[in-house]
């Protein structure tokens, strides 16, 4: 077991490093930042004051190297535009995309769950095929575009709900639901498959054998064992999710980290746009290392000898 | 994680409704994409200030020149669909082919050698992974400037992963396989056998792949262009045409309707088309 977290530690580690530098390099794609910074109108002399203030003028590798450096002990960097740490930028608009990842997922387990359950229990039945139809509709649903229908309805029609803002937690909801669409798919696939497994195995014959109820044995054998993966890929899925709320955050005017890197991609704030890149894939490596373990240790067969 | 079997349902392949049903809606979007310039009722980027926001052909007021009314700039709504199905096709199909160069060549080297290769090659998977998509293209756009040609090369760039992790999976079956051994044996080359025995078997796999991955392109191409970073304007992307008409959506919410609409159909149909497929060569998509 510690072999194992070691092991997924150090890839872990790797990665990130491997993240960094693609950011770094990503970041100074555009060429001469200092130029893009010092704005349209600015001056050969406030060019170079621009360089020599954000230490542009260093060699690329040792900008790398101090960046890097500097990251490790959590520090990165200044922004730009709002001329604060870039970490307490990202601090301050983390809670909102956090928020909005968790009511993401709840709505979706919340669906998923059922739906995938009751289409294994009805496996090819017309409701078991409604189930799957579901799933691709899902599937191709624009997110952007679901969000603004749903506006338009939910919000301006019907006024249920708030349109755009963080005000109160209702409005997270839409949004919550928008994200929800992202993960669904594949939740009730898991779920479903997860649970035609079980329902096909010999302890549930057993189960049955013995004259237990039908909801005991669906919800406390079979639930139990399809729900090992279910739960490992919501935590994957969450990870996809906090990436990907940066267009539901711009559609919703949700002031969220993707919010932040939408802003900073506008402005050429690239210690903001290299830093929110790093956090975000460590935050998904962590969330796989999270599933990783959690398979680990709900499944005792996965840790191996 | 446990391997999901593909059910044996009652109507499978071509059999199946469904199928046909994204045969059909791909072969509508695939005439829409090549004859374009044929099928277009009116110039998609001619511009006429007087036939501003024409509701279309289901609602009062409507001009029957212009079936599915006219944008915000007097533009005809239906042209600028079908041109932008063009654009979301282009998108999707070149972007599948840049990501499956890269994504196959890894996972075939990776399943086929194993060993140290094959540990570099699940490194480079789970850093994709971990890397944001969206936020990666825009900011490429964002400092590079919007234009189709880097957007295919991004979205390639970043979108290889599910093409390296069934290519790597298949071909680790395959490579034990007898006929494998038997090119071996036989004094066959490695890229004899890779070219000749391993890739012709994998490649039902990756079809179904493909068609998953061409609605990803053509989905992310619409969220990126609807953000503003995607295809330059005056272009009519879907994701660009819902992005203009984002300020008339509560005045006349049919202007985000159609190309939405548009969307999600042809996508569902791609989905609808792969799916089928899939249960035609009995392939695996899930790692």
């Amino acid at each position: 077991m510690l072999q194992f977290l070691v092991r997924r530690l150090i890839v872990a580690i790797l990665v990130a490093a491997t993240v960094m530098t693609l950011a770094f390099i990503l970041t100074r794609l555009s060429g001469d930042l200092a130029i893009s910074i010092a704005g349209p109108n600015a001056t050969q002399a406030d060019v170079e004051a621009v360089r020599k203030a954000y230490g542009l003028d260093r060699p690329l590798t040792v900008q790398f190297f101090d960046w890097v450096g500097r990251a490790a002990t959590g520090d990165l960097g200044e922004s730009y535009f709002f001329k604060t740490k870039v970490s307490k930028l990202i601090g301050e608009r983390m809670p909102i995309t956090i928020t909005l990842g968790l009511t993401g997922l709840v709505i979706a387990l919340l669906v998923s769950l059922p739906l995938g359950i009751l289409a294994a229990v009805r496996e090819n039945t017309a409701l078991d095929r409604v189930v799957q139809m579901v799933a691709l509709l899902g599937q191709a649903m624009p997110s952007f575009w679901l969000g603004l229908i749903l506006m338009i309805t939910l919000g301006l029609q019907l006024g249920w709900l708030p349109i755009s803002g963080t005000g109160s937690w209702q409005h997270y909801v839409m949004p919550g639901i928008v994200l929800a669409f992202s993960a669904i798919p594949a939740l009730t696939r898991l779920t479903r498959a997860g649970m035609i497994q079980a329902m096909g195995s010999d302890y549930i014959r057993t189960a049955r054998a013995k004259g237990l109820s039908r909801a005991s044995i669906l919800l406390k054998h079979a639930l139990r064992n399809a729900a090992i993966p279910v739960v490992a890929i919501a935590a994957v899925q969450l990870g996809f999710m906090l990436g990907g709320s940066i267009v539901i955050e711009q559609v919703f005017a949700l002031h969220g980290v993707g919010f932040l890197a939408w802003e900073s991609i506008g402005k050429n704030d690239f210690p903001v746009v290299q830093a929110v890149v790093l956090v975000l894939a460590v935050i998904y490596v962590a969330l796989t290392m999270v599933a990783d373990l959690m398979n680990a240790v709900l499944d005792p067969r996965l840790r191996g000898p | 994680m446990s391997v999901v079997s593909v059910t044996a349902g009652p109507k499978r392949g071509w059999k199946s409704v469904s199928t046909w049903i994204g045969a059909v809606i791909v072969g509508i979007a695939l005439i829409c994409a090549i004859f374009t310039p044929l099928l277009v009722p009116h110039d998609p980027f001619a511009q006429d200030l007087s036939k501003r926001l024409l509701p279309p052909f289901w609602m009062a007021g409507t001009n029957p020149d212009y079936i599915l009314g006219t944008d915000q700039l007097g533009r005809d709504y239906l042209s600028r669909l079908i041109w932008g199905c063009r654009i979301s096709m282009l998108i999707g199909v070149t972007v599948t082919v840049v990501s499956a160069l890269i994504g196959i060549t890894i996972g075939v080297l990776g399943g086929f050698l194993g060993g140290r290769v094959d540990d570099a090659v699940l490194f480079a998977i789970t850093t994709r992974l971990s890397i944001p998509p969206v936020l990666v293209a825009l900011a490429v756009a964002g400092l590079l400037g919007s234009s189709m040609t880097l957007l295919v090369l991004t979205l390639g760039l970043l979108l290889w992963d599910r093409f390296a992790v069934v290519a790597r999976s298949t071909t680790m079956q395959v490579r034990n396989l007898d006929f494998v051994a038997a090119a071996w044996c036989a004094g066959c080359s490695r890229f004899r056998i890779l070219a000749g025995e391993v890739l012709p078997n994998i490649a039902s796999h990756l079809v179904v792949v493909a068609t998953l991955e061409i609605a990803l392109a053509i989905l992310l191409e619409a969220a990126l262009s609807f953000l503003g970073l995607g295809v330059p304007p005056p272009l009519p992307s879907w994701g660009l045409m819902i992005a203009e008409a984002k300020d008339y959506m509560f005045f006349s919410p049919w202007v985000i309707v159609i190309p939405g609409v548009a969307l999600f159909v042809l996508v569902l149909g791609i989905n609808l088309l792969g799916d089928g497929l899939r249960d035609l060569f009995g392939a695996r998509t899930d790692p």
